[in-house]
């Protein structure tokens, strides 16, 4: 018997209440034998909740909905569970510069309503998706191609009231770099070399779409027909609010055949009764954990659980805003502030094993990924020379100590804990005062921090895209970029990813890349904190399950008792 | 009577118009872009978020936005919540379960508490009167969220008799232990408002003229005792009903139940002013009726009530 989750913050209440009902006989007992293929036909059922779009490949840019289209669509290549890129529908991927690229189609393929796959099926998907008016979240991620701008151009103009007001504009319908020359030949000109460009095409925004979905993208999100491993069980499986049922589709025959019957997607507001439905086998696997359950799980469910790293990581961005973090003074204070954080004891007692302290600004598991970049020393914790660091820069423009430091975050993903850690890392080490900037939600933050008015640190995270160096650096530090909300610039750090996207091989593109970290060590625009690995648990009807380079739990790769 | 009720249902208006700007209101001045919300750390192109805000009129000031709002309330045309779904649909899936789910608490501390309260009351002093006492204590000192999570860990984990969370396809079985949990609060003031009503009424002249005129003593306890004894108790559950039906926010919460509470909970993360407020009015309506069928219980129960001069 185990009641680990709450009987914490229960106590007495909960063994008062245990002992007038007798106790019970304890936890499910393991009955049957399981072999390692397991059951092909049972259905799982997995945590998740109400997607935020219709379910289209180009538009569903959030988790919940993105773990369905990734299931119900596949796309020219996919990635494995170490994030290796393997073809898919294309048979090969080819380029000479890494600006022309041909990929060559598998033909046959059809989506599970009949409709052929053929070449042109990617080039209407690619671009609809691209094109402005079809306002598709996804869009950009067509943006190296030749002729993005004229489909995605919109109009900026401003309102009477002094804000601007983007709508879309497309000067063009199809993008002039794209193009199908036969049902299994696509040719692609990029408007300049990009090495790692092959890399994305397994990400869903590039995944074929139906014709219907073209004609009438809100109907078909509802009820989307792809060429995935698993198909809608039915017109109508997404109950809102409620559920999504997927079933296997027997006609795929790709890298990512089902090993199960299906899944089905069942919504929790919350995580906490998705851990007990797990304990009792009323659900099968969960990718989220509890708060509360993340020192537990390992004992709630012994053998039933797995820990990976994987492509997500955290830094405490310094806004150059703040005039205590410019100039020289500033560089040896964001210095200071990186060693005076105990990343390594943080990862084990706040987060219980489930980060891993940063090594870079990238994640390890992340192809390319080098260790002892130039600079990196810094994310080694070193109270002497925190506070040495510190008193320099003092010597050099004494610290406006008149406002606590502050560190903004939401606190509703228990991010307190960790926050106050930090702090009490600035404030023991450096002696100051430092607290968190507590907002009941991300998107008060994400307000401030487009706004520029978060002169504190802030709490910021970067989940990958597709497993490369540059999805880590380009959006989220490049001069302008779509996430670089602190506004961070350096045309040496611009010049390096320019020169790594330009290079022809992935060696010296990825070469190029950490190169560029250095630079992002040198500046310290924000400090590297520590890489997220994911736990999951499953039930006793799960023989074994495991997740991706990004996460996701590899759904179709279940086995079931 | 009928003048009463119009009366009291011409009274809604101006509790509607006032509840709903207020909330409206409230939801307005929340900080933060709720469009930019729906996104996190990858934001979609500018003209995606632009041409959102206008769809769902956020670029308008707030009487605009609250005026359009109630010309599509008249038009009997909610709009849609930001992930696209019509709100309509969403509260035709949500207040069903939420129904299901306070009639169930609802009939559980009527049910039981007047049972247990009558029996206490009767034998005032007595050891089932004194244990009723301290167990309805205990009830009523203990959170309902620690009673949800006990009877969920107890009844649906460690003893398998329940599943210990609700979520799609509700049905009356399923509702049972969070409706149970839901309504074993109100039912320890359920059972002590009757206790005392009954054990009052117990020496009341009426009831000695009763037992006189050789009325067995089920027709006292029921006719007589329990009709004049339920008054306050009615009320209380009237008032109850509609509290129940606002969504037992952390009961539906812990249990997982697809109701009133969780949407409004996440509306209320999202900023979803329409979600919410539409949500509300139907609640302004439940609260105004289940009032009304109060008054109205009144009458029949104490004929001495009169609406009409």
């Amino acid at each position: 018997m185990r009641f680990t989750r709450t009987s914490k913050a229960l106590g007495i209440v909960a063994i008062a209440a245990l002992a007038l009902t007798g106790c019970g006989a304890g936890g499910g007992t393991t009955e049957g034998s399981s072999d390692a293929t397991g059951d092909p036909n049972k259905v799982i059922t997995a945590y998740s909740n109400e997607p935020q779009n219709p379910l289209l490949p180009a538009n569903t840019n959030e988790v919940y909905g993105g773990r369905v289209v990734e299931l119900l669509f596949e796309g020219l290549r996919t990635y494995d569970a170490d994030g290796k890129p393997v073809n898919a529908l294309a048979e090969s991927i080819d380029s000479s510069d890494a600006q022309n690229w041909t990929i060559k189609v598998k033909q046959g393929q059809k989506f599970t309503n009949g409709e052929a796959i053929t070449a042109k099926t990617f080039v209407d998907s690619w671009n609809f998706a691209a094109n402005s008016k079809n306002l598709q979240n996804n869009g950009f991620f067509f943006e190296s191609i030749a002729g993005y701008e004229e489909v995605s151009a919109v109009n900026s103009e401003k309102t009477a009231d002094g804000k601007t007001k983007t709508t879309p504009a497309p000067t063009a319908e199809t993008m002039s770099g794209l193009a199908a020359t036969d049902d299994s030949t696509i040719t692609v000109k990029l408007a300049q070399p990009e090495a790692d460009w092959s890399l994305r095409l397994g990400y869903s925004a590039f995944f074929p779409l139906p014709s219907a979905a073209l004609a009438d993208p809100k109907t078909f999100g509802e009820n989307p027909v792809g060429n995935g491993p698993y198909k809608f069980e039915k017109e109508g499986a997404w109950v809102h609010d409620q559920s999504i049922a997927l079933v296997k589709n027997a006609d795929y025959s790709g890298p990512r055949e089902s090993k199960n019957g299906g899944v089905t997607f069942k919504f929790y507001t919350d995580p906490g009764p998705a851990y007990t439905d797990l304990q009792s086998d009323n659900l099968d696997i969960t990718d989220v954990l509890p708060s509360n359950a993340l020192k537990t799980y390992e004992t709630d469910f012994q053998d039933r659980n797995a820990t990976k790293a994987v492509a997500t990581n955290s830094t405490l961005n310094i806004p150059p805003y703040n005039p205590n973090f410019q100039g020289e003074a500033g560089k040896l204070r964001r210095e200071a502030l990186s060693y005076a954080i105990n990343r390594e004891e943080i990862a084990k007692v706040v987060f219980n094993g489930t980060r891993t302290p940063a090594k870079a600004f990238v994640p390890p598991v992340i192809d390319g990924f080098k260790e002892d970049l130039k600079g990196s020393e810094i994310l080694k914790f070193d109270a002497a020379k925190a506070k040495d660091l510190w008193e320099q820069a003092n010597k050099i423009q004494p610290y406006d100590d008149s406002k606590p430091l502050q560190i903004a975050s939401n606190t509703d993903g228990g991010n307190k804990e960790w926050i106050d850690a930090v702090a009490n890392g600035f404030k023991n080490n450096l002696g100051i005062q430092a607290e968190i900037q507590p907002f009941a939600k991300f998107a008060e933050v994400l307000n401030l921090r487009k706004s520029q008015q978060l002169p504190g640190l802030t709490r910021a995270g970067w989940q990958g895209d597709y497993p490369s160096l540059y999805n880590f650096l380009g959006p989220v530090w490049g001069t302008n970029a779509s996430s670089n909300y602190e506004k961070y610039t350096n045309p040496e750090f611009d010049k390096l990813l320019k020169e790594g996207l330009a290079a022809t091989s992935t060696e010296d593109a990825n070469a190029k890349f950490n190169q560029a970290q250095e630079v992002l060590f040198e500046d310290l625009p924000g400090l590297p904190l520590w890489d997220q690995a994911r736990p999951i648990v499953w039930s006793n009807n799960v023989v074994k399950a495991e997740t991706g380079w990004n996460g996701s739990i590899l759904y179709y790769n279940i086995t079931a008792k | 009577m009928v003048r009463f009720i119009l009366r009291r249902l011409l009274q809604v208006i101006p509790v509607f118009i006032g509840t709903t700007l207020l909330v409206y209101y409230m939801v307005f001045a929340l900080p933060g872009d709720p469009i930019a919300a729906l996104f996190g750390d990858r934001q979609p192109p500018q003209a995606v978020i632009d041409t959102l805000r206008s769809q769902y009129h956020l670029d308008e000031p707030f009487i605009v936005q609250y005026g359009l709002f109630l010309k599509n309330l008249f038009t009997f045309n909610l709009g849609n919540d930001f992930t696209g779904q019509p709100i309509a649909a969403s509260l035709a899936r949500v207040f069903p379960v939420t129904a299901m789910l306070a009639v169930e608490a609802l009939a559980i501390q009527a049910i039981f508490g007047v049972a247990f309260g009558v029996f206490a009351g009767l034998r005032r002093g007595g050891w089932f009167d004194s244990t009723v006492l301290v167990a309805s204590l205990v009830v009523i000192a203990v959170p309902t969220f620690v009673l949800g999570f006990v009877f969920q860990l107890v009844f649906g984990v460690q003893l398998g008799w329940a599943k210990p969370t609700v979520g799609a396809n509700a049905d009356w079985g399923s509702l049972l232990l969070p409706a149970v949990v839901l309504g074993l609060v109100s039912f320890a003031y359920v059972l002590r408002l009757t206790r005392a009503s009954v054990s009052e009424n117990m020496n009341a002249d009426y009831v000695r003229t009763a037992t006189a005129k050789g009325l067995s003593r089920p027709r006292v306890v029921l006719a007589h005792i329990l009709r004049n004894s339920l008054i306050p108790v009615v009320t209380y559950l009237g008032a109850n009903l509609g509290g129940l039906m606002g969504g037992a926010i952390v009961t539906e919460g812990i249990f997982n139940v697809p109701g009133v509470g969780n949407k409004l909970y996440q509306a209320v993360l999202r900023t979803e002013g329409p979600t919410i407020v539409s949500i509300v009015s139907v609640l302004v309506l439940v609260f105004v009726v289940s009032n009304l069928l109060v008054d109205l219980l009144y009458a029949w129960l104490d004929p001495r009530i009169r609406y009409d001069q």
